[in-house]
């Protein structure tokens, strides 16, 4: 039983309990936390846990099993936390957080992979309703940003199909991001403090490229040059 | 016998899950299909008042999963269709009575001795929502041409994705081709173009739709309604067959090639 309670480290925070698990296979992870549970189910009972996988890769499946096996015992899992970007882009997608109020430090998170404003998230599908992605750099999306979608960049965003959605570029406050899509009507957009309502009547037509110049947002036809 | 389970679902409330789930079903059952029908909409059922089978619940599926009854004694057979079982929602009881792993363990049951098992998702996309998915094979979509119901289609579709289950087809309820024509509706074009999954039906708005369910009988016994005819097709479309999709606009607009090619379809 020790040997099960040194993989689960709890620890309580302000909205909720912070769940750390210590490197080792995925079973046993999974299976020292619920024998945790178990054996005080009232201290779990209708808690919000936060999940610090550290490094290990966690796909759909494995997380929905778990959020099944959580929520069997009244337990709301809100957010996971990994070093993995498999990790944190299926905790995305599930619709979870992928930080708490209490993140790790950046420099730990991206150590090695050079400078911020080089990095960039791609995601190869269409963003539904719902969904919100948040990235410390740039978002290159392959698919359509539907409405009730949302993209929170630090750096430009990309979108190689229709934007109907929400997007915030710059959202530390870069305004050199830009927003360019291939069809473009969203719903609300902003570039770093500045914020836009598109007008449908003025919408335009074919590749759009939305940048700040002069200190305002400027929507003109996406030039390739 | 290994029957395939489809759950129907729309996000939204009110679109049209309990109508389309008893009309499939009675479709299925009388092409000869044995087929049971799961109301998951525990605590706050009507699959049985659409069936007109109200009066004749005696168990339910909490009591099958509590254990208080056998699952064949939950299972209530239609009036007039032989081969057509409705498994009720308890009443008095909210969703927490029931875990996705309970509705995966009931359909593995009834999977040897029955061809269907249509499932009906309760609104929304919480625990009731996820114990209706949890057992699928497949899932159906379901939502009306209108802005905030195509928008927790979405919503609901994403999710499905995000759960890897098989890719859900979308069937559009109550289309008015009236409205359509004045712009004052969403085309089956707009909110194809939307939610970009793959066609199963388009059910035009119709007057028997209410009346059928009143009465508990689905109109997809009435061979004369033209909502029964695409409840009918969408049947024969689950099972694989190939059945172009009805005429609900009109031909001029070219619309309808465009839906037949963005399916995949021949007329």
């Amino acid at each position: 039983m020790n040997d099960l309670h040194s993989l689960v480290q709890i620890k309580g925070m302000r909205d909720g309990l912070l769940v750390s698990l210590a490197d080792a296979s995925w079973e046993e992870q999974q299976s020292a936390l619920l024998a945790q549970m178990d054996q005080q189910p009232s201290f779990f009972q209708g808690a919000r846990l936060a999940l610090d996988v550290g490094s290990q890769v966690l796909h759909v499946n494995e997380m929905v099993e778990l959020r099944d096996q959580l929520s069997d015992r009244s337990v709301v899992l809100w957010a996971v936390v990994s070093e993995s970007p498999t990790t944190e882009q299926t905790a995305q997608l599930l619709g979870l957080a992928t930080r708490i109020s209490n993140p790790r430090p950046e420099e730990e998170r991206f150590s090695g992979e050079g400078q911020n404003d080089e990095l960039a998230l791609y995601v190869n599908k269409t963003l539904r309703s719902g969904t919100r992605i948040e990235y410390p750099g740039h978002v290159v999306v392959l698919g359509d940003v539907n409405p009730g979608a949302e993209i929170i960049a630090e750096g430009t965003v990309i979108i190689w199909g229709k934007l109907r959605g929400s997007v915030h570029a710059g959202s530390k406050g870069d305004e050199d991001s830009k927003v360019c899509a291939l069809d473009f009507a969203p719903m609300q957009l902003r570039i770093a403090e500045e914020t836009v309502n598109i007008k449908k009547e003025k919408q335009i037509l074919g590749p759009v490229a939305a940048f700040i110049r002069n200190e305002r947002v400027v929507v003109e036809s996406w030039k390739f040059s | 016998m290994t029957a395939q389970v489809v759950t129907i679902s729309s996000g939204k409330g009110g679109v049209g899950k309990t109508t389309a789930v008893a009309n499939i079903a009675v479709a299925l059952a009388m092409d000869g299909d044995k087929v049971v029908c799961i109301d998951g909409d525990i605590g706050l059922r009507n699959l049985d008042v659409v069936m007109g089978l109200e009066n004749r619940i005696v168990y339910d599926i909490v009591d099958v999963i509590e254990g208080r009854c056998k699952l064949r004694q939950a299972m209530i057979r239609d009036k007039h269709l032989p081969e057509l079982y409705l498994i009720p929602a308890a009443q008095t009881r909210d969703k927490n009575s029931v875990s996705p792993s309970d509705m995966k363990r009931i359909c593995e049951e009834l999977r040897s001795s029955t061809d269907f098992v249509l499932i009906d998702s309760p609104a929304g996309i919480e625990r009731g929502f996820r114990n209706a998915i949890a057992p699928a094979d497949r899932v159906l979509v379901i939502t009306n041409p209108e802005v905030s119901a195509v928008r927790d289609a979405d919503r609901v579709i994403g999710i499905l994705e995000a759960e890897e289950k098989h890719a859900p087809a979308l069937v559009i309820n109550r289309l008015n081709p009236d409205l359509v024509k004045q712009h004052d509706m969403l085309s089956a074009e707009d909110v194809l173009d939307l939610l970009g999954i793959q066609l199963i039906g388009i059910v035009p708005e119709d007057e028997t739709v209410i009346v059928g369910s009143n009465r508990g009988v689905p109109v997809s016994q009435d061979q004369k309604s033209r909502a029964g005819q695409a409840f009918r097709n969408i049947a024969h479309r689950l099972k694989g067959q190939e059945v172009p999709f009805l005429d609900v606009v009109g031909k001029q607009s070219g619309l309808w090639d465009r839906i037949q090619k963005m399916t995949g379809r021949r007329s």
